[in-house]
């Protein structure tokens, strides 16, 4: 820094040293708190949950044993852990093609309005900003089986009650209903900001090659230009899906009859209620199987995706 | 559009008529999904100001008879610590939010600018962070507070998500289009390089900043899985933990203070992002990931 005032022929040689070294500290140091605190509280659990996986480790045992693959074992062959992933399966399955057509859908509706584009996005971006435990409160007293407004509707206008969350078979769809209204706001934004980066003169173009109907318009110019978008929006919506958790702690407990427990409520309820933690590890590793294609998926994308 | 008005001259009447019924039938779809998305808003609204024996009513009605708002605010507040519980939001959020930004932002600095031994594998250990869901470390985590004696504290809610990968990964790709040569001539004019971070670099990245905190607040003041974990004192209880509460308590049937309590939980983050509408959604069009 001094060498500035020194005679030129200084300057070249060892500033650039001298710079070189300044980078490498500055660097390390600044790097050292972050690497620090990725090794404490992200990849040291991640090793010790794969040990944990081989363990019989109980909170509070004083010993344990290492039993191979003996968990994993019992995990496939447990009932609760298969509905829970049938469940979860089944859920994501509706909220995917859900989350992501109507989104998409409700996007290019709000996309050409001038004046009420304003109103439509607060209304619909509204679920992503509120509590989901405060709301599925309400949602529960929406869906009561004979109080609430929406089985009363139904009935007034001649339709017996539907028992949303005391049937078996209606839970995980009412559950995926709910997930996707709470996602809705979060896809349409993305999917708005698709929409305004593609060019105006490809309507254009398409409109003298003769498709000028709205649907010709969306086969041949929107939906194609989404592409990028939409494969985000589709590995995002995965895996927050997948992650399910918050409606079920709040408003099914896994029942009726255990139609409603998935994946990562069965982790929780096997780590934090019962404290079987080598069963539990074992069983996170199973979510993190599933969930890692997508995750690897989103990295990739965000990694090409963000740019400015 | 106007070349075929000039082919058909009754075409102009014919294309306006077809306009309008085409708007007519776009919102009349987007207002039935607009009402869908409202329901349990305005459902949570008019249960907050009714009596008791109005809520069920057989006819739904938005506004009540007898106004009850007072008297289920004030018994949502007095049953369950409900301000205790948006204060515990704040804290934790905010202290989440700070430490994340004080250790992303440097790290990101030195990946996006600095040489230094180590960066490529860094890096490669910051993408594999983002493919790590943030439950999967929650087991190991919660046996090591256990050890330390530190569950039902403010630092056991915050402490695993301290660091960012996401923020470091936002904004390292922010950084990198900070054009060097600003760098370097604050270098030659002797600016420290903790200095050009703080006082050069990180004004520039503004957008990149709000965008990150909106996210991290959306995502921490709504987390319910690892407040759930750690903490089993009611006094430490984050809006949707202590929701959760009240929702369990014997108040949980009293379905006007119920619905008052989840409208004060849910107030300042719905108040905020209508005051911030632009912000929100720009921070989410930037972010992109939940």
């Amino acid at each position: 820094m001094t060498a500035i005032a020194a005679p030129p022929d200084m300057v070249a040689a060892p500033p650039a040293r001298r710079q070189q070294w300044i980078e490498q500290l500055a660097g390390l140091g600044f790097a050292t708190p972050a690497f620090l605190l990725l090794l404490l509280t992200n990849l040291a659990p991640l090793a010790a949950l794969a040990f944990l996986s081989f363990t019989n480790y109980e909170l509070g045992a004083l010993d344990f044993a290492f039993v191979g693959l003996k968990n994993f074992g019992t995990a496939l062959h447990d009932p609760v852990i298969r509905r829970s992933i049938a469940n979860t399966l089944l859920y994501v399955a509706i909220v995917v093609p859900g989350g992501v057509l109507i989104s998409l859908f409700v996007a290019i509706l709000i996309h050409r309005r001038t004046r009420t584009r304003g109103i439509y996005e607060v209304i619909y971006f509204l679920p992503v900003t509120s509590t989901l435990i405060a709301m599925a409160t309400m949602w529960q007293f929406l869906l009561h089986p004979n109080l609430g407004p929406i089985n009363r509707a139904l009935k007034l206008i001649g339709l017996s009650e539907v028992p949303f969350l005391s049937e078996p078979r209606l839970v995980i769809p009412t559950l995926a209903a709910i997930g996707i209204w709470q996602l809705i706001g979060f896809n349409m934004v993305l999917f708005l900001a698709g929409l305004s980066a593609i060019p105006r003169d490809l309507y254009e173009a398409a409109d003298i090659d003769g498709a000028s109907h709205p649907v010709d318009r969306f086969l041949k110019v929107t939906w194609p230009m989404l592409g990028p978008t939409t494969m985000f929006v589709t590995v995002t919506t995965f895996i927050t899906a997948f992650k399910i958790f918050d409606t079920v702690a709040v408003m099914t407990h896994g029942g009726p009859m255990g139609s409603s427990e998935v994946l990562l409520y069965a982790i929780y309820l096997e780590g934090f209620q019962y404290f079987h933690m080598s069963y539990a590890a074992t069983l996170t590793l199973i979510f993190l199987a599933f969930t890692l294609v997508f995750s690897v998926m989103q990295t990739v994308v965000l990694d090409r995706r963000v740019h400015y | 559009m106007s070349a075929i008005g000039l082919a058909h001259p009754s075409a102009p009447v014919a294309s306006r008529l077809r306009r309008l019924v085409s708007l007519t039938l776009i919102h009349t779809a987007l207002i039935a999904g607009a009402v869908f998305m409202l329901l349990p808003f305005v459902f949570m609204l008019s249960s907050a100001i009714k009596p008791p024996g109005e809520i069920f009513e057989a006819t739904f009605r938005l506004w009540p008879r007898q106004f009850y708002a007072l008297q289920n605010f004030q018994s949502a507040l007095t049953t369950a610590p409900l301000l205790r519980f948006l204060l515990n939001g704040f804290i934790v959020c905010g202290g989440i939010l700070v430490v994340q930004l004080l250790v992303a932002i440097p790290c990101a600095y030195a990946l996006a600018k600095l040489k230094f031994p180590g960066r490529p594998l860094l890096f490669a250990l910051v993408l594999l962070g983002l493919c790590i869901p943030v439950q999967a470390p929650s087991l190991p985590l919660y046996i090591a507070f256990a050890q330390l004696g530190i569950l039902n504290t403010y630092l056991s809610m915050m402490m695993p998500f301290f660091l960012s990968v996401f923020a470091i990964f936002l904004f390292r790709q922010f950084f990198k289009s900070y054009p060097d040569e600003i760098i370097q001539a604050a270098r030659l004019d002797g600016v420290g390089e903790f200095e050009i971070v703080w006082r050069i670099v990180v004004p520039s990245a503004w957008p990149a900043i709000a965008a990150f905190s909106v996210f991290s607040v959306v995502a921490h003041w709504n987390d319910l899985y690892w407040p759930l974990i750690v903490v089993s004192d009611t006094k430490l209880a984050t809006p949707p933990l202590g929701m959760m509460y009240f929702a369990d308590s014997e108040i949980g049937s009293n379905y006007g203070a119920l619905s008052a309590g989840a409208t004060i939980i849910t107030a300042p983050l719905v108040v905020a992002f209508l005051i911030a509408r632009r912000r929100f959604i720009a921070g989410i069009t930037m972010t992109g990931i939940k």
